[in-house]
């Protein structure tokens, strides 16, 4: 099976020297979905931001058989959803039904098809009866169904969310779960939560120092690791 | 917060609130021309602009009381020139320059009270602003609650390390911690603003906002722009013409 994305030998330096990505190899196939764990500082954010462009390290990075370039940027960041940390950050246009359509329009939809895929995106998350409303009268569970939706509008292929669980009390956690698990796309989620992972991811790694040092089940990494002290257990 | 109210009043339903910003924005600008280019004595034009904006509150459904008392924000500041005009002997000027601004922030806070801001900056757009200047307003308008809720938090955590909030500006060093959280705040406004970017690169932004509806410029529209400001250039003549 072809992977979707693929990623060899990826570095990458901060601009005040910090060495943040130290040769890091990942695949993630179609339809599975793959959980980052690791500690703060260890270079899961700026892994995910390399599979957007956003970031731009030495390595090779494949999405979707197109390699990371300037031409093909456009149509990898239609291909890639990324669902960043703090909603607050993502909606930033006046109502929450702009904002949803603002991926849309800027891949070259008319504004009447731009407005009914941010319609249909809103549906799948629960959040059409927002549509109208200014998306700082939501609620932080709320905005980040919004940032979903406006990612899942420009019909991705797949989905990067980084720490979703941030902001969001358990019942919001597991709603939000119930809402990834229905999504079709492939996923790499970033979190510290590993219950949370452990209710969603068929496979897992795990980041220390900008590499990854261990690949398996949520559980086996959790375990290896030590990393089940802060994880909130998720009946599955 | 001011511009909460301001946002909910906004929202509303009346039939100047469903009139287009377009009608709206270039209404107010004439009734600013009016105002602002009538000769003293100003009182008696004043007071019959006065009505017409009680009239036009009225009618956009607005609490009367609230919107007279939020328009007064301006006084402090036209106070000071009025002292200024009053110093040097000139009372009827001071009286009209206190009267004129109060009446244009009394009809500013009435257009921005029935247009909601994305509709006000888009009409804008459709007037000729610089297209640049606008994503700025709006930017700013979206991350004022932001910003304001971050600098509320970082007050609250001063607070709780035993930071007194009064006399800040009395005493040196309080003083210094102000300005110091003041740099911090810009430093995570900034830091927020490269995000957005991000955030806006990644959903396939590429230096145009596309628009997901264009408001229609209707008849009725055109008649509120002429009925408007043929009204209050009307009164204007007839005040003018009374004093002659």
């Amino acid at each position: 099976m072809m992977p979707l994305i693929e990623v060899r030998g990826l570095h990458f330096h901060y601009d005040d020297g910090t060495a943040a990505l130290n040769g890091v190899d990942f695949q993630l196939l179609p339809g599975e979905t793959v959980v980052l764990l690791g500690a703060n500082g260890s270079g899961k954010t700026t892994f995910v931001l390399h599979l957007n462009g956003l970031l731009l390290g030495q390595g090779e990075i494949e999405v979707c058989g197109m390699r990371m370039s300037k031409q093909n940027l456009p149509q990898i960041r239609h291909k890639i959803g990324l669902v960043f940390q703090d909603s607050e950050t993502q909606l930033f246009m006046p109502t929450v039904l702009e904002d949803v359509a603002f991926g849309p329009l800027n891949g070259g939809m008319s504004p009447e098809q731009a407005r009914q895929r941010a319609h249909a995106a809103l549906e799948v998350t629960g959040m059409l009866e927002a549509a109208r409303k200014a998306p700082y009268h939501l609620s932080a569970g709320e905005k980040k169904r919004v940032a979903i939706a406006g990612i899942l509008a420009m019909q991705p292929e797949i989905l990067i969310l980084d720490e979703p669980t941030t902001y969001l009390d358990p019942p919001g956690q597991s709603s939000l779960i119930q809402l990834l698990r229905s999504l079709p796309q492939a996923k790499i989620l970033v979190t510290h939560d590993a219950g949370f992972a452990e209710a969603l991811a068929q496979r897992a790694c795990f980041f220390e120092r900008g590499m990854i040092t261990g690949t398996g089940t949520v559980r086996e990494l959790v375990q290896r690791f030590g990393w089940d002290r802060t994880g909130v257990k998720i009946a599955q | 917060m001011h511009h909460v109210v301001l946002e909910r009043w906004s929202r509303g339903d009346s039939p100047l609130h469903r009139r287009d910003p377009r009608a709206k924005t270039l209404a107010l600008l004439i009734f600013l021309v009016l105002v602002a280019t009538s000769r003293v004595p100003f009182l008696p034009l004043g007071a019959a602009y006065f009505c017409l904006l009680i009239a036009a509150l009225v009618w956009a459904r607005l609490p009367l009381a609230a919107a007279l008392a939020r328009s007064s924000v301006v006084l402090p500041f036209s106070v000071v020139f009025a002292g200024i005009s009053l110093m040097a002997g000139d009372a009827t000027r001071a009286g009209a320059l206190l009267v004129k601004s109060y009446l244009s922030a009394l009809a500013v806070l009435l257009v921005i009270s029935t247009t909601p801001m994305p509709q006000l900056l888009r009409g804008l757009e459709g007037l000729g602003v610089p297209r640049f200047l606008l994503m700025v307003a709006q930017f700013l308008y979206r991350y004022l609650f932001v910003i304001s809720e971050e600098a509320q938090h970082m007050r609250a955590a001063s607070i709780a390390r035993g930071a007194s909030v009064r006399g800040m500006v009395a005493h040196r060093a309080r003083f210094r911690s102000a300005a110091g959280a003041l740099a911090v705040l810009f430093a995570r406004s900034y830091a927020r603003a490269e995000s957005i970017h991000q955030a806006m690169l990644a959903r396939g932004f590429e230096g145009r906002f596309h628009l997901l509806s264009a408001s229609r410029f209707r008849w009725q529209d055109a008649l509120f722009l002429f009925a408007a400001g043929g009204l209050a250039a009307a009164i204007r003549l007839a005040v003018e013409r009374a004093a002659l």
